[in-house]
């Protein structure tokens, strides 16, 4: 039944929130037995103008979300900008899972299902408000055609249409089945921003509230009848196989029910995680580690560095940058960013039930279409035998892109006739990521008259696009890699930018919350801050005489220095950082205030950000993402390194691969102002302005210029030499 | 072959078979098919499996079903039922703490113990309550925030 995989909130805004989160929010449940259900669109019944609409005769509205939610708001935000053109009733609006269809819900930046780059609102923006403001039209339509009277003297609001001069109102629902057969306007007129009623207010989450009680179902908690709970050990090598397994002991193991060899991993199966955890342990298992079992960090770090000195594809190239950079004072510099997993606290898993002619699949995924065709080439089925059930994300960040943990799944389901839920430890988890890439970024630049004259940017690393969507890798650039590098909002008249593709020996890379903006925004503002008291100027009055063409980054950068207090006196070892960025079409100003002990040991005593991200469909959330990015990219400049020995990531769990906790975390302010340009982009932008601003500070409180990450506190202790 | 373990979890009885040594967060989750409690590290880092044991927050992945039979284990299905627990439950909501919402069972089950201890906590209070609680989307700013106000009890 479509009602049990659509989220009512009917009393959220109504009731109050003691009602609110006790009737709200009824994703996949079934009384004990929490088995989702295929979101199968039935239109019939409905007014179902669009992919994205569906109004019953009761009024009931559902909408369907073409991009997931992972924790970003964006089911709330994506609702709020449909019924905000629909003129919904939005306290009666619920929302639904998209099922995998390319055609109608592929995010248009794209032309592919896939959530991430802070795309949701920025390219579902104008198709999503003509969805809307189409079915509002058709519904206005029928309402008039029904009264004999002209459209145009007809309202509409809070889910009726409203005839003035009769005084005559049609709820939504007593229009749908009239509407369904309205011919759709051509070119239909979306409202002047001034009239938004929904967009721009601190909108209540529609997700949140069954995450307070244990309702919320997240892939993870896909359940069953009949099934069977697996985990999985691959090979710890990257790119090796197995070779021998004895499970003599495993499968006399209460619990344990099959032992499943893949080419390059091992799975038990067991009435439940325990049973096939210790089955696992039982397990005698040898690898053929194959050509990566000597590889270490060290080995790739000297390949990229000899890499990054070559030539690189030109990405962008203004002015005469030859000429240029053989005048005025010169500086060069290069910076040095680790592998990084992603730790989403869900850990990967899917739920899989192959039968002879189907596979129906349970999961929480960035790439539901990806999933689907991936995981019908594993079970040798045709797509359409393949149902995706995609759920909450207990985090994303660019893991659920990648559609590996559902392929073994799959393969580890055919081998037995009822369901499975494979779910990797944590240990396989952080082992078997795609890591975010080792980059080595050069900056070499001119200063003259105080200024940048000349500005050569290379960044050299994997490329992940050349693997995930190869059209964005085109004439030896990455677009993503090198995204933020070219999107300067600095005035260099001289200016190129450069990418040397370089792939890290047998270590596979992927998307990481932030994206290629990561390793752009983190060289740019270390390097301008060298610039700057190489210039002899404070890094503030450096950035602002060259943003003179940028007036939405100067006008944060102006807000930020006045509200963090810039330039106002500190104590010794106690510094100011700053970070500029106008990554995915917003931009943000972040001032990280930190001390820095005789140890060398950092803590944070403050962070504010000036946010200027165009429309904030929801200002709460916006606030929200920078919160938590700011946290997630601070955690990395913290403590975040991979590294690998013998071929082996040698980090396990959160106790050699740390998370900033409660107690690191200090006060952070998020100043989001208004704007009536296009919402940008704010799940990513967070995650990159904490690493600079807080090595700026550190720089300003001890002379000292970091230019790796993560931050090694041994060239921090009292007495060390800037 | 095991004897039957018998648990009272939210003031039921649940009787199951269950190896001794089997950690309570299997049962809930893979037995009982109580799904709230989290699955995060399996070695209590991260708090995402936090339960209440007579009223005390523990990391249930660690802890096995035999020590815990004759106790009270509350689950966060259950913690709304506590005048702690729904404090914070309405306090979450009205600051709009969580966004992914995995860690935020834990984060929930561990703020209700701190507050039914501690009706007052102040920032080392909610640091040494809280810390062993990581969220991976960073919402301690707000999480701080919410266990203030469901001690006050005022409004947003």
């Amino acid at each position: 039944m479509i009602t049990d995989n659509s989220v009512s909130r009917r009393s959220l805004l109504t009731g109050g929130l003691a009602t609110g989160f006790l009737l709200a929010f009824h994703l996949p449940l079934r009384a004990a037995v929490n088995e989702p259900v295929q979101p199968v669109d039935t239109t019939d019944g409905k007014f179902a103008p669009n992919a994205f609409i569906r109004i019953d005769e009761t009024g009931r509205t559902i909408l369907i979300m073409p991009q997931v939610e992972m924790g970003q708001g964006t089911y709330t935000s994506i609702s709020a900008v449909l019924a905000e053109e629909l003129d919904a009733d939005w306290s009666k609006v619920e929302v639904q899972h998209a099922p995998p269809n390319d055609k109608l819900y592929g995010n248009p930046a794209f032309g592919l299902q896939a959530t991430g780059n802070s795309n949701s609102i920025r390219a579902w923006w104008t198709p999503l408000r003509k969805a809307g403001a189409t079915a509002r039209a058709m519904l206005v339509q029928a309402a008039a055609s029904q009264w004999g009277v002209e459209p145009a003297s007809c309202s509409a609001a809070k889910g009726e249409v409203a005839h003035a001069a009769s005084g005559r109102k049609l709820g939504y629902g007593a229009v749908a089945l009239a509407a369904q057969s309205q011919t759709p306007p051509k070119d239909v007129a979306v409202k002047d921003p001034k009239d938004f009623v929904i967009i721009g207010q601190p909108l209540k989450r529609l997700d949140t509230p069954d995450k307070v009680n244990g309702k919320a179902v997240y892939g993870i908690d896909a359940i069953l009848p009949g099934m069977k709970f697996a985990t999985v050990a691959a090979c710890p090598v990257f790119g090796g196989k197995v070779g021998k397994v004895d499970d003599s002991a495993a499968v006399k193991l209460p619990g344990v029910r099959k032992v499943v060899v893949l080419d390059d991993m091992v799975a038990v199966i067991g009435d439940h995680m325990w049973a096939a955890k210790k089955g696992l342990e039982a397990l005698q298992i040898e690898w053929n580690e194959g050509p990566n079992a000597k590889i270490t960090t060290k080995d790739i770090w000297e390949d990229l560095r000899k890499a990054s000195e070559k030539d690189g594809a030109v990405a962008k190239s203004d002015g005469d940058i030859v000429k240029a950079l053989a005048s005025g004072d010169k500086f060069e510099a290069a910076y040095e960013l680790p592998f990084l997993a992603h730790a989403s606290m869900e850990p990967i898993n899917a739920t899989v039930h192959v039968k002879p002619d189907s596979c129906e699949i349970w999961t929480g995924t960035q790439i539901m279409t990806r999933v689907q065709s991936e995981a019908a080439k594993a079970a040798g089925l045709p797509i359409d035998k393949v149902i995706v059930n995609n759920h909450l994300l207990g985090g994303g960040f660019g893991r659920k892109l990648e559609p590996d943990m559902v392929i073994a799944a799959v393969k580890i389901a055919k081998q037995v006739d009822y369901p499975v839920k494979v779910v990797w430890t944590r240990e396989e988890d952080i082992q078997h990521d795609v890591y975010r890439p080792v980059y080595r970024d050069q900056i070499t630049a001119s200063l003259v008259d105080g200024k940048v004259a000349a500005w050569k940017y290379k960044v050299a690393g994997s490329s992940v696009m050349a693997r995930w969507f190869p059209p964005a890798f085109q004439k030896g650039v990455d677009i993503d890699a090198v995204d933020a590098a070219i999107d300067t909002p600095y005035d260099f008249a001289n200016f190129h930018v450069e990418y040397v593709r370089a792939e890290p020996l047998s270590v596979p890379t992927g998307f990481w919350r932030g994206v290629g903006p990561n390793n752009n925004v983190f060289a740019v503002e270390c390097a301008m801050d060298e610039l700057a008291r190489k210039a002899g100027k404070d890094p503030i009055e450096f950035r602002r005489s060259m943003l003179t063409k940028n007036p939405r980054m100067l006008a944060v950068l102006n807000h930020v220095a006045e509200k963090s207090g810039w330039g106002q006196p500190l104590p010794p070892r106690v510094g100011r950082g700053v970070c500029v960025q106008p990554s995915f079409a917003s931009f943000i100003a972040t001032v990280v205030e930190a001390e820095i002990d005789d140890i060398g040991e950092i803590r944070l005593r403050r962070i504010i950000s000036v946010v200027d991200t165009g429309i904030a469909v929801n200002p709460d959330t916006v606030k929200a993402q920078i919160e938590g990015g700011l946290v997630f990219g601070l955690t990395a400049a913290l403590y975040g390194e991979i590294t690998i020995e013998k071929g082996r990531v040698q980090q396990s769990n959160f106790h050699d691969y740390r998370m900033m906790r409660i107690n690191e975390t200090p006060k952070i302010e998020v100043i989001v102002v208004k704007s009536g340009e296009a919402p940008g982009g704010i799940g990513e932008a967070g995650v990159n302005a904490g690493p600079p601003a807080l090595r700026n500070a550190i720089y300003a409180a001890t002379g000292i210029a970091l230019r790796r990450l993560p931050i090694d506190r041994k060239l921090l202790a009292a007495g060390k030499k800037a | 072959m095991h004897m039957a373990t018998v648990l009272t979890i939210n003031g039921e009885t649940k009787s199951f078979d269950a190896p001794p040594e089997m950690p309570l967060l299997w049962v809930l989750r893979d037995v009982l098919g109580m799904t709230g409690t989290k699955f995060g590290c399996g070695i209590a880092q991260c708090g995402a499996c936090t339960v209440h044991v007579d009223g005390k927050a523990v990391r249930s992945c660690v802890l096995p079903v035999s020590a815990v039979e004759n106790r009270a284990i509350t689950t966060i299905e259950h913690v709304g039922s506590t005048p702690s627990g729904a404090k914070v439950q309405k306090a979450w909501l009205d600051l709009e703490v969580i966004q992914c919402g995995y860690c935020q069972s834990g984060q929930i089950m561990a703020a209700a113990a701190l507050l039914a201890a501690t009706s007052h906590p102040d920032d080392s209070d909610i640091d040494a309550a809280m810390a062993g609680n990581i969220c991976r989307c960073g919402t301690y700013v707000r999480i701080r925030e919410a266990i203030k106000q469901a001690a006050s009890g005022r409004q947003s």
